[in-house]
């Protein structure tokens, strides 16, 4: 069995991703721990989708004493106070996200499709609607940067030909991150660009539904 | 002037059967928890509860009182997400009227976007607009769709509810309102959109002793306030004071802290 990169490691490669002077939405899960590996010298200012921006850093399980029950973000974890942050109510907020104002938006996904399409809020049989903000984000962001493990815990794709799960947003990924490689919507097809540690574009492409295309210039994901 | 009334059973009355409700719910601070217990205590029937998140909390009700717990008194449900808790059947000693009742309750999920849009509309006054979110998925669904310069767009019609609950920070008795960090959230929108405003705050303050360019809510949308006791239950320092309780518990504190870490297992996103 190949290794497969860890959370925190996705989490890096797609903080790779951010531009100083970007706005950001960090989705619960893998996309919430891009904060903690920003590159250096770039500042990014945070969105939380209740209602906060340029918060700043999440408060790790050994700091609970500084919990401030005022202080949450959208994926139910708390936040430091920072200057230069805001609080707005959530009107605002979604005019933000869908009006075009994030850089990008990181968030976790059950199946990509070839032609980029993302499904990421209901999973068949189950009688939740959780569509929450992320149709909004998928939408109105400049960047939808999709982080997930390649396929299911059972094997199965969870990069699809067609997404069989209800979709969040059509054509909406720009680049996707998993645990074995980096590929990139686009007319053509999924191009993939880099690829783990130890891994062959071969291997890859037998836990990836539709046919990869290869980038003129496929690499080792550099970390 | 003087909106402020001396209790929540006073604040809530008037509400009648099958009145619609809406709230602001997320996380633990921010919801109108005292008017929520007062409208459970009444037992109002049929009601349509608007919220931007419903769902099931693992927290008992002593640290924090939220929407789900007004199911059984529901008819419809209209949100932006929908958690079901028989997701978390295996973790809750919930009675199993809830489980049955979420399932036959009425629902129209439509994203925090355009609940937030169709609540904005009826504050405004406007009419049916069209929404560009929710194309190409289930949102769409039995709604006029339209193109406009080759883009396509999905038809709301405004949702005015009979009734908002809103949870101020601060209140003076003309009615302006000021907000606390993250709690104001859905609550400002909230108390433009209801045909009546009832607010519940942690603090009374004397007409002037707000600067005029700190109200966040201007006294023209609101109509009822009612005042939390100092320190009581759904006060910011009582829910504080619980959350912190719960937080020297290490084996709670990680599942509420590193509640993002817990939800990968579940795959959920939102």
């Amino acid at each position: 069995m190949k290794e497969k990169l860890s959370e925190e490691i996705m989490a890096l490669r797609a903080a790779k991703e951010f531009q100083d002077g970007n706005i950001i939405n960090l989705g619960a899960g893998i996309p919430n721990l891009c904060a903690m590996f920003i590159p250096e010298g770039r500042n990014i200012m945070f969105e939380s989708e209740n209602g906060a921006l340029g918060y700043g850093g999440i408060i790790m399980v050994d700091e609970f004493e500084k919990v401030e029950i005022q202080h949450i973000d959208a994926g139910g974890r708390y936040f430091l106070p920072k200057e230069g942050m805001s609080f707005f109510d959530m009107g605002t907020s979604l005019d933000l996200m869908r009006g075009g104002r994030l850089d990008i938006t990181c968030l976790g996904a059950y199946q990509v499709s070839a032609k980029g399409d993302l499904a990421n809020w209901a999973i068949p049989g189950d009688i939740s609607v959780g569509i929450g903000g992320g149709m909004d984000l998928v939408y109105g962001s400049k960047r939808v940067i999709v982080i997930m493990e390649h396929v299911t815990k059972n094997g199965e794709f969870k990069i699809l030909n067609e997404c069989t799960y209800p979709v969040t947003g059509k054509k909406c990924v720009s680049v996707l991150v998993t645990d074995i490689a980096v590929i990139e919507p686009t007319k053509e097809g999924l191009v993939l660009k880099e690829y783990a540690p130890g891994w062959t574009a071969e291997e890859i492409q037998k836990l990836t539904e539709p046919k990869l295309l290869l980038a003129d210039d496929l690499k080792e994901i550099e970390l | 002037m003087n909106k402020v009334l001396p209790s929540f059973e006073e604040a809530i009355a008037g509400i009648p059967d099958g009145a619609s409700i809406a709230l602001n719910n997320w996380g633990l601070a921010g919801g109108p928890q005292n008017l929520i217990l007062a409208l459970r205590e009444r037992g109002v029937k049929d009601l349509t509860v608007m919220t931007q998140n419903f769902m099931y909390t693992p927290f008992p009700e002593e640290v924090v009182v939220m929407p789900f717990m007004l199911l059984p008194q529901m008819r419809k449900l209209v949100a932006g997400f929908f958690a079901a808790a028989s997701r978390y059947a295996d973790t809750t000693n919930l009675p199993s009227e809830f489980i049955e009742k979420e399932k036959e309750l009425e629902k129209e999920v439509i994203g925090h976007g355009n609940f937030t849009a169709v609540l904005r509309a009826a504050a405004g006054g406007m009419g049916p607009f069209y929404s560009p979110v929710g194309i190409g998925t289930t949102v769409e669904e039995g709604r006029e769709k339209r193109n406009f310069d080759g883009k396509e767009y999905i038809l709301f019609s405004p949702l005015q509810p009979d009734f908002a609950f809103v949870r101020a920070d601060k209140a003076d008795r003309y009615g302006n309102l000021t907000y606390n960090g993250t709690c104001r959230c859905l609550n400002p929108v909230l108390a433009m959109a209801a045909k009546t405003t009832i607010v519940e705050v942690d603090e009374l303050v004397e007409p002037g002793e707000f600067s005029p360019e700190e109200i966040v809510t201007p006294a023209a949308f609101v109509d009822r306030i009612v005042v939390n006791e100092v320190g009581g239950r759904g006060s910011y320092e009582y829910t504080m004071k619980k959350l912190h309780e719960l937080l020297s518990i290490p084996e709670v504190r990680g599942a509420i802290i590193g509640a993002a870490k817990k939800f990968v297992d579940d795959g959920e996103d939102n």
